[in-house]
């Protein structure tokens, strides 16, 4: 299929415009995290900066509290990660081989999670977690991420285990062998790879989680990172540009090392889902 | 996803499948149970209960305050909120919002796939520059953008300025603030409406594409009878889904412009928790909350309904 010499022309022109608008503010940001104050407030905007300074990254992990945020990020991450797999696989599993009314009923829920507003969730949330002596601390906002990661969480394994073959169970049923250790020994191993990707997906969105955090922690050595970070913005014109561009670059990392991995696992995920909601 | 209609005759091992009441199907059920509560326990405290509490709150004077009574008030936070008209603009400003992110990153993304699913070059490179935005903390969007957008060092003004054109305020300024932050909303959303519509290309079989080359059709011909349609569905639900996410959403906007300026950012959700955790009126935000479920339930009762009609959940 030949493509005339014009057209080819304009698709690359788009493609150079879509680079541009997606990839420069990452640049820039990039390139801002080693620059100097005097250059970031001045009024030349290079990409390339003038003299490259490496004092921002130590500057933003020693004053700025940041190495703290991110233990924080990480003890939450973490933890919400592994608390989540472990009770989602099972209801996981119920999903995948229900029939009928049930199965609907509980697509439609996972579905309509995505739908409410979270503002008026966490309202309430907010004076649950008081009553229970669980606000501002780490282990309610843990508990918290746990509940809101579930609904996708469920929604891509339930996909893995419907791809797990029913005879395979059968087959473990017929030698005696009940079902949990079904369960156990045939079904969880095959879902290996579904499981690590949900797991680093669930860990990705609550290390980037802003908005719950902010509304559920007061005490700033609890902050987690993008607390922290959006703390840095501070009152207008008094904001420490470099550090706070090398802190949100430092923030990116990890999950950008994951998404890497995850890439065609989450699609993949995400449209097996879909078409089969 | 074949077998079309497999209720009647499900296959074996099924737990809790039909209302058969043999001892065995008792005990799946009761194994399927047992499943099930590890994960529905956190699931009714920390979601299930604060919504339907959060729903009774939009009926009550409750404040912030620890020992503050809550009262029954019944409609009367309703009846303010009909004269509020500074809500009623922040629902507009919120439709604006949700409305114009979804479709232009419907459109954007959908040429983006295109490209990326025709044979040029730099695919690659374009793929990994696609992934980052998706990567990134929403709080690191923000912080970002507010420094593309910059009056003084943002790169923004600084190329306008090549052409002679004079500094705007981005955020700052009453008529840019909305488009500067839509714009912030397209670029996060588009990488992931990108690979998803990227991998729906993938999934149309080729041969569709050769027969119509075959039969002398051009390439937006094609586009238009064969790549269109085929991915109408995808897109339909990834725009509806980006729509209502939006709608629901504010940390970028939040992180941006905290509303600003003078409220020609302020959409519903960031409006709501200001008027919860600021002016620590709960029962007036949370009557506010109880209001915007009810629009996104009627805009989401019609999608719902004709699913229901085309049988396509109840399998």
């Amino acid at each position: 299929m030949k493509t005339p010499t014009g057209v080819t022309i304009v698709q690359y022109v788009l493609l150079a415009g879509f680079l541009l608008f997606l990839g420069f503010p990452v640049l820039w940001i990039i390139s801002a995290s080693f620059k100097s104050s005097a250059e970031l407030n001045s009024l030349s905007a290079n990409l390339i900066p003038n003299e490259w300074v490496f004092t921002n990254f130590t500057t933003a992990l020693e004053r700025q509290n940041l190495l703290s945020s991110a233990g924080n990020s990480l003890l939450v991450a973490v933890s919400t990660m592994v608390i989540a797999v472990i009770i989602t696989l099972p209801m996981a599993y119920v999903l995948a081989r229900l029939r009928g009314k049930a199965r609907a009923a509980g697509t439609v829920w996972i579905l309509s999670t995505q739908v409410f507003p979270q503002i008026l969730i966490i309202i309430p949330l907010f004076l649950v977690l008081r009553t229970l002596f669980l606000n501002d601390t780490l282990l309610g906002l843990i508990l918290v991420y746990v509940t809101f990661t579930l609904p996708f969480t469920l929604w891509m394994m339930q996909g893995y285990v419907a791809a797990v073959p029913r005879e395979l169970e059968d087959a473990g049923a017929m030698d005696g062998a009940s079902r949990f250790r079904v369960l156990v020994h045939i079904v969880f191993p095959l879902l290996r790879p579904g499981l690590m990707a949900t797991a680093m997906f669930t860990f990705v969105s609550a290390w980037n989680e802003f908005f719950l955090a902010l509304v559920l922690l007061q005490s700033p050595e609890l902050f987690t990172l993008p607390i922290t970070l959006r703390a840095f913005l501070g009152a207008e014109g008094q904001t420490q540009l470099g550090p706070l561009a090398a802190g949100a670059v430092l923030a990116t990392i990890p999950s950008l090392i994951i998404f890497s991995f995850l890439q065609k696992r989450l699609t993949g995920g995400m449209l097996a889902g879909a078409v089969k909601g | 996803m074949t077998a079309p209609a497999p209720a009647l005759t499900p296959p074996s091992g099924a737990p809790g499948r039909r209302r058969t009441t043999g001892p065995r199907q008792r005990a799946e059920r009761r194994e399927a149970i047992a499943l099930v509560i590890p994960a529905l326990l956190p699931i009714l405290v920390f979601s299930v209960i604060p919504l339907l509490a959060g729903v009774y709150l939009g009926f009550t004077n409750a404040t912030l305050a620890r020992n503050a009574e809550i009262e029954f008030t019944g409609l009367e936070n309703f009846i303010e909120l009909a004269g509020d008209q500074q809500f009623w603009d922040s629902f507009g400003i919120g439709l604006i919002w949700a409305g114009s992110v979804a479709a232009l990153t419907g459109v954007s993304s959908l040429a983006l796939a295109t490209l990326l699913n025709s044979n040029l070059r730099f695919k690659n490179l374009t793929r990994i520059i696609v992934l980052i935005p998706w990567a990134m903390p929403p709080v690191v969007t923000g912080i970002l953008w507010r420094m593309i957008y910059d009056v003084n060092s943002g790169p923004l003004n600084a190329a306008l300025g090549w052409f002679g054109i004079d500094r705007v305020n981005w955020l700052g300024d009453f008529s840019t603030a909305l488009p500067a932050v839509i714009v912030v909303g397209i670029w996060s959303g588009m990488p992931q409406t990108t690979v998803l519509l990227l991998a729906g290309m993938q999934s149309i079989p080729g041969e569709l594409h050769e027969a119509a080359a075959m039969d002398g059709a051009n390439g937006p011909r094609r586009f238009f009878h064969i790549t269109l349609p085929s991915l109408a569905p995808v897109l339909i639900a990834i725009t509806s889904i980006d729509f209502i996410w939006n709608f629901n959403d504010f940390g970028i906007v939040y992180v941006l412009t905290e509303g600003g300026p003078g409220g020609r950012t302020l959409i519903p959700p960031l409006f709501t928790y200001l008027e919860a955790f600021r002016n620590r009126e709960i029962g007036y935000a949370s009557a506010m909350g109880d209001v915007l479920v009810l629009a996104i339930l009627l805009i989401l009762s019609v999608y719902i309904v004709n699913q229901f009609r085309q049988n396509k959940i109840g399998r």
